[in-house]
């Protein structure tokens, strides 16, 4: 394997991961208020639709992305008004929300555009620009920095960069401001931050507002700079990846990185080889696409430390009287 | 807010059920109008095409026997509180077992087959749920997450075999050989002819689907007149009551988890060896989600299972129809599912209040 390979390879982890990450951070922050999200993947499809439509129709990605933004924000409602205000099960509203947009998307898609299910293909200033970073270009024959300087870190869409800066952003909401700690509190222990004075239910809808942002940036990220426009089903279960890396990862930002790093080189790999020859072993390209789910497994188990969900998770909060 | 009180049992049952549908239809009807259909043109094609004919039942009916094996799979986990949501992997496995069963051993005789492969496709699709159970009984795994990704894996493992193991050499598919002609399944019109009824025999519907009501029949016995059946739902009931009767959290996870995964894997029984008569990628289609649907609409009963597959049935029929002959696409009716599942099983709380709130009026009066 030469080192043009690997950049490549490494390249496309990173294209690859994006959408992940930005889906991961979702689930953390809505599973950390206390409200479980299986619906990550309805959310993504939903945006990922949008943003290929909108931004065919106006010819501008930037309106498709916000476009995106308000549909998944949409959903998130749906699943607070659901799992908040009507205390109804966090996870059956998951599993409808994921239906409704495989099956709304297609049917949209298809009025539309009669195209079987697609958005036209995407061109010009509807996709999402590749920015090149400072130098990049001039540092492309340095060894070592300039494959990893120009090959890799340079040469992508905006939002994988913005991506990775929420990574810290997430970390510093979580950890070191007034309304992360609630955020942490609500997920934890609702009655506590209840008795503060602060409400659950606000809270709770801020949390889920961001998943909503969030997986609306996966998904437009998925069509307009993954991809050139939307196809039926194209989220193919990245939701649920990005579910098993933020278990993966503990419900932590900075893990959640490495988390969606992991699985997008896995991901990568299976893209570029079909069949891996590991000591003699024939590696075949199934086992790479089922190892995020298997790892996620065993993490669950807790044989290789204990994945331990937010305490509150999963349960609607009953006000006393 | 005042307390409203409580609804009675039996609107409870029928009532809130019926309204969550209800508000899924008209919700379809008009996205059906949005999208400048007649939805009023389109329920007409959708029944004409599902109960018109004996064509139409056959399709409808078809379709049901999957969804009542995959409806009482999750209705058997959710007595014991359980979400499985595993039953699209446990019938993908399922299908792995009833296609050995049907290529490797040389049945005499279809009846034996049936026997073997109900069999088979029972203990492949338990022992798939096996492990998302027993991590959830010991380990406290949450089970929702890991019967997700026993799907995924599930995929996988049947990409690999049908792809390296089964295909038959110089097949370009993905699938294995036809099953021998002694495992084919009598249809629906083989075995009405000698009663005297006429019945298409274009459509899938077999023998299968007396077994799907002969399990409906036995679901009911074992939760409701057995020992185990009783422990489980008491189990779902109340966990810590239950554990103080000296009921084994360990063993009903294990055993509710078991049984569902079973269920579900015995729709491999109509669509595998019934319908494809050999084993292709994604031959559940979806089925074992349905089952979801199925089980919150039917009120986790097997006789409101049977009914909600009905519908179910009735709507994949129709909405195949309206495929055909309108701009409709197929997708409609997993809109038209996603808002069942949302308005019976996550907002339920919604429907039932303003009817609770009904009930208390008409009592004050």
């Amino acid at each position: 394997m030469d080192i043009a390979v690997i950049v490549q390879i490494l390249d496309s982890t990173l294209r690859l991961a994006t959408p992940l990450l930005f889906a991961c951070l979702a689930g953390l922050i809505s599973e950390r208020a206390g409200v479980f999200d299986i619906g990550l993947e309805g959310k993504m499809l939903v945006a990922a639709f949008t943003a290929a439509a909108i931004a065919f129709v106006s010819g501008n990605v930037w309106i498709g992305v916000a476009a995106a933004i308000l549909a998944s924000v949409a959903l998130s409602l749906v699943h607070g008004l659901a799992s908040i205000t009507f205390r109804g099960n966090q996870l059956i509203s998951g599993v409808a929300i994921n239906f409704l947009a495989a099956g709304i998307t297609v049917v949209i898609a298809q009025n539309w555009f009669r195209q079987g299910g697609r958005t036209p293909s995407l061109s010009g200033d509807a996709r999402m620009p590749r920015l090149t970073l400072p130098f990049a270009d001039a540092l492309r024959d340095v060894p070592l920095i300039g494959p990893l300087y120009s090959g890799i870190l340079s040469g992508h869409a905006l939002l994988v960069y913005v991506a990775f800066l929420c990574v810290p952003l997430t970390w510093y909401m979580l950890f070191r401001t007034r309304f992360g700690l609630r955020l942490r509190a609500v997920g934890e222990n609702p009655a506590a931050v209840d008795t503060s004075g602060v409400s659950v239910t606000a809270l709770r809808y801020g949390a889920v507002a961001i998943c909503g942002v969030l997986c609306g940036l996966a998904g437009a990220y998925l069509s307009t700079g993954l991809s050139a426009g939307f196809v039926k089903d194209m989220t193919a279960g990245r939701g649920f990846i990005a579910l098993a890396a933020m278990i993966f990862a503990k419900w932590r930002p900075w893990p959640a990185l490495w988390a969606v790093l992991l699985f997008g080189l896995l991901e990568a790999v299976a893209n570029r080889f079909q069949n891996i020859e590991i000591f003699g072993l024939t590696l075949p390209v199934q086992a790479m696409q089922a190892l995020p789910y298997i790892l996620t497994v065993v993490i669950l188990a807790g044989f290789v430390g204990k994945a331990i969900p937010p305490r509150a998770g999963g349960q609607a909060y009953v006000k006393e009287h | 807010m005042s307390k409203p009180g409580k609804l009675p049992h039996w609107a409870d049952v029928t009532l809130v059920p019926l309204a969550s549908v209800a508000l899924a239809f008209v919700i379809s009807a008009i996205l059906i109008w949005a999208i400048g259909e007649n939805p009023w043109a389109a329920v007409k094609l959708m029944v004409d095409g599902a109960f018109g004919s004996s064509y139409g039942w056959g399709y409808t009916l078809y379709y049901a026997t999957n969804f009542i094996f995959t409806g009482l799979a999750v209705s058997v986990a959710f007595q014991a509180r359980l979400f499985n949501i595993g039953g699209e992997g446990q019938a993908a496995m399922a299908g792995l077992g009833v296609a050995l069963v049907c290529l490797y051993i040389p049945w005499p005789h279809w009846s034996l087959a049936l026997v073997g492969a109900t069999l088979g496709a029972a203990v492949f699709g338990a022992a798939w749920a096996f492990i998302p159970a027993y991590l959830q009984a010991k380990r406290g795994s949450h089970i929702v997450i890991t019967t997700i990704m026993f799907n995924f894996i599930a995929a996988s493992v049947l990409g690999y075999f049908l792809v390296n193991v089964l295909r038959p050499q110089g097949s370009m598919d993905p699938a294995t050989a036809r099953f021998p002609s002694e495992t084919v399944l009598p249809k629906l019109h083989e075995i009405l002819r000698p009663l005297g009824i006429p019945f298409s025999t274009v459509p899938p519907v077999n023998i299968s689907l007396f077994l799907a009501i002969g399990m409906c029949f036995a679901v009911w016995f074992m939760l409701w007149r057995t020992r185990l059946g009783y422990q489980i739902r008491a189990f779902g009931e109340s966990e810590p009551a239950a554990e103080y009767a000296g009921i084994s959290p360990v063993k009903i996870t294990i055993y509710a988890m078991l049984i569902s995964g079973g269920l579900a894997g015995m729709m491999a029984v109509n669509s595998v060896m019934g319908e494809q008569q050999r084993l292709v990628l994604n031959a559940v289609e979806g089925a074992g989600f349905i089952g979801i649907a199925v089980a919150l609409m039917g009120r986790n009963h097997p006789f409101g299972v049977f009914l909600a597959a009905i519908l179910f049935g009735f709507l994949y029929q129709g909405g195949a129809e309206l495929a055909l002959w309108t701009g409709i696409p197929r997708e409609l009716i997993v809109v038209i599912q996603a808002l069942v599942i949302l308005f019976t099983g996550a907002l339920d709380n919604m429907v039932r209040m303003p009817l609770t709130r009904l009930f208390a009026m008409r009592r004050a009066r």
